[in-house]
């Protein structure tokens, strides 16, 4: 056995959306991730990553296959267990940051643990340190409409690893972002790992796809290829 | 491979209010323009209810202060139903029944009242003269606006006391001067303030009976006997009085008693007071329709919000909860500023009308609870279809 844990285990995982004509979103997907990895999704539009994202994320149900989270075969859990296992193991990073727009930077970040039963000035505790670890820290009480594109992505990062999830999946983190503050967010996805956080995000970015240890091709639901960086720890 | 045990998602009672608080605030006109169906709605039945409330202690307090002790017999009019007079005999029987503490009788005096003698004959005015015992003022809670009662000398001379319309429609607003009543010049000697237990009255000359037998031809036979009983015996006064009064035909003798009248307007306030409360309850409803429309609304506009509380660990019962409660407080908001409003309304009215402001427990907590289970109701089906929406749906479309 090796030392390393496997957070994530895909096998032939198929995921059809029943629209007319049905859609193959997701056809025949296997691979597995390991502890404090970090692994690029890359692809087309329209070839299923974000589906693929959802599935793993246990967002949405494969249609068929195995989807196993933190050791759980999540086709086992009913839909509460599901909540429970995204409020305390997988943290999300979306595209459109997803903030909500009355609430201040802290009580963003601070939501991330609503749903875990925290009190009140615990959230809040965790959230300005979390918020201090993006480079937040000073941002603490501005409301979430009023900051740049790069502090919201920034917010949604200390968001996701509030509760320190083993697993962060983001999906185009930097899609909203120009390429030096998109640059500054993988910065900080890059140093999650090094703390042993395991990071899957998914990119258009060919340079930033280029940079990454590990990445996987996938083009109408299948992987088309995987890529190993030369040097890159496994 | 492991065995940990998940930790179930929860929410705090407390987070569930907040979470609504900001979700209002963010949205202000939006809360308050839906909240103001609700707070009609409730104000008006809360002012309905205070206000028939008031009125009705206000009755209490009237009836309080006349007695409900004060019955009236009077003779039937009609073929079949009696002369329109009562027995010689009646007044002075009546006042052997035991429980009977007064009796005042009423006469009609076949004679006119006018202003000056020059008046035209046919011009009464609608006023009618009648003879009456000193005792009438006392019986019927009667007041004096002007000048005096008569007393056992002036009952029997030609002087005259003038109810309250009858004094207005000639014209005379103090007692001291002359009327043509009759044959004769009278002098007004007071004029009354009206009659709440027998309005009849107001429109009526007074003399004494003494009076009206030696100056008017009166036969003094009475029309009605008014009759003061020991309250606790009224309605066993009330049965006997018929067969005291006509022992011969006791079917033409009509007994009633006076403050049945006002309770009797008071029953009719009733209906109205219900009419109010549909009427209420109406904008309620609506209110309730608003709210649950701009929650369908604001679920549909927030399926960003859903997805991402749903991949931060909310369960679908979260997301209900969590809508429901904005529609819980939306409808509390307006049930507190209904109420208040109600209050309010309740309070100009009834200082207008010199009441006493009542506003009930059960009004006030009625209205509150009545925005409560519409709030429930309204949200009930926008939040379960906010529960319902896939995750990844809702996130897709921000
Ligand atoms: N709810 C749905 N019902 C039917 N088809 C869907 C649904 N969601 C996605 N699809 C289809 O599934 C396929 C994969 O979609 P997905 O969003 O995963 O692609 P993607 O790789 O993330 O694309 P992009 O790079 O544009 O974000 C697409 O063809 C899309 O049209
Ligand atoms: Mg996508």
């Amino acid at each position: 056995m090796s030392a390393s844990r496997t957070v994530l285990r895909l096998e032939d995982v198929v995921k059809v959306y029943d629209s007319t004509p049905p859609v193959r979103a997701v056809d025949g997907i296997s691979f597995t991730v390991e502890e404090g990895e970090l692994l690029g999704v890359v692809g087309p539009s329209g070839s299923g990553k974000s589906t693929l994202l959802h599935v793993m994320g246990t967002l949405d149900r494969a249609s068929s296959g195995l989807v196993e989270v933190v050791g759980y075969d999540v086709s086992k859990l009913s839909d509460r267990k599901l909540s429970s296992l995204r409020s305390r193991h997988i943290g999300f990073v979306f595209q459109q940051f997803h903030l909500l727009s009355g609430y201040t930077a802290l009580d963003n970040v601070a939501d991330g643990l609503l749903y875990t039963g925290l009190p009140l000035d615990e959230r809040r505790f965790h959230a300005a340190v979390a918020l201090d670890r993006v480079g937040m820290g000073h941002r603490l009480d501005h409301l979430a409409t009023k900051l740049s594109g790069g502090e919201r992505q920034r917010v949604a990062v200390a968001r996701a690893i509030i509760g320190s999830p083993e697993i962060v999946l983001a999906d185009e983190p930097t899609g909203n972002l120009d390429t030096a503050t998109g640059d500054s967010v993988m910065a900080l996805l890059r140093e999650l790992v090094d703390m042993g956080t395991t990071v899957i995000v998914i990119t258009h970015d060919r340079e930033i796809a280029d940079g990454l240890p590990r990445t996987i091709a996938i083009r109408d639901g299948k992987i088309e290829r995987e890529t190993v960086a030369a040097g890159a720890a496994i | 491979m492991s065995d940990q045990k998940l930790v179930a998602s929860k929410l705090h009672a407390a987070d569930v209010g907040r979470t609504a608080a900001v979700g209002l605030r963010s949205r202000k006109t939006r809360a308050f323009l839906s909240a103001v169906g609700i707070a009609i709605g409730i104000a008006a039945m809360v002012a309905v209810l205070g206000l028939s409330e008031s009125s009705k202690s206000e009755l209490l307090a009237t009836l309080d202060r006349l007695g409900t002790n004060l019955i009236a017999v009077q003779a039937g009019e009609g073929i079949g139903r009696g002369s329109g007079e009562l027995p010689d005999t009646a007044a002075p029987m009546i006042s052997r029944i035991g429980p009977v503490e007064q009796t005042a009788a009423v006469a009609s005096v076949d004679a006119n009242v006018y202003r000056t003698d020059l008046m035209p004959e046919d011009r009464t005015n609608g006023l009618s003269v009648q003879a009456v015992d000193i005792t009438l003022l006392d019986a019927l809670a009667g007041t004096v606006a002007d000048g005096r009662w008569f007393d056992e000398a002036s009952a029997s001379f030609p002087t005259v006391v003038l109810g309250s319309v009858a004094a207005e429609r000639l014209g005379i607003d103090e007692a001291g001067g002359d009327v043509w009543l009759g044959d004769e010049w009278v002098t007004v000697i007071g004029i009354l303030d009206e009659f709440e237990l027998s309005p009849d009255l107001d429109r009526a000359a007074l003399i004494g009976f003494g009076a009206a037998e030696q100056y008017f031809d009166s036969d003094g036979v009475p029309s009605t006997v008014y009759v003061r009983a020991d309250p606790e015996y009224t309605d066993e006064v009330m049965g006997v009085l018929a067969a005291t009064a006509n022992p011969i035909n006791p079917e033409e003798v009509e007994v009633s008693r006076p403050t049945d009248a006002l309770e009797a307007r008071e029953a009719a306030d009733d209906t109205l007071t219900a009419l109010f409360l549909g009427l209420g309850a109406v904008a309620l409803f609506v209110g309730g329709v608003g709210i649950a429309n701009v929650m369908v609304i604001s679920v549909l506009e927030r399926r960003a919000e859903i997805g991402l509380r749903r991949a931060i660990g909310a369960t679908k019962r979260h997301i209900a909860v969590q809508f429901l409660g904005e529609a819980l407080l939306l409808s509390i908001l307006g049930g507190v500023v209904g109420v208040g409003l109600g209050y309010l309304i309740t309070a100009i009215w009834s200082s207008y009308r010199e009441w006493d402001v009542l506003v009930s427990q059960l009004a006030v907590f009625g209205g509150l609870g009545a925005a409560l289970i519409i709030g429930s109701l309204a949200g009930l089906y926008p939040a379960v279809r906010a529960s319902r929406m896939s995750p990844t749906e809702a996130l897709r479309t921000g």
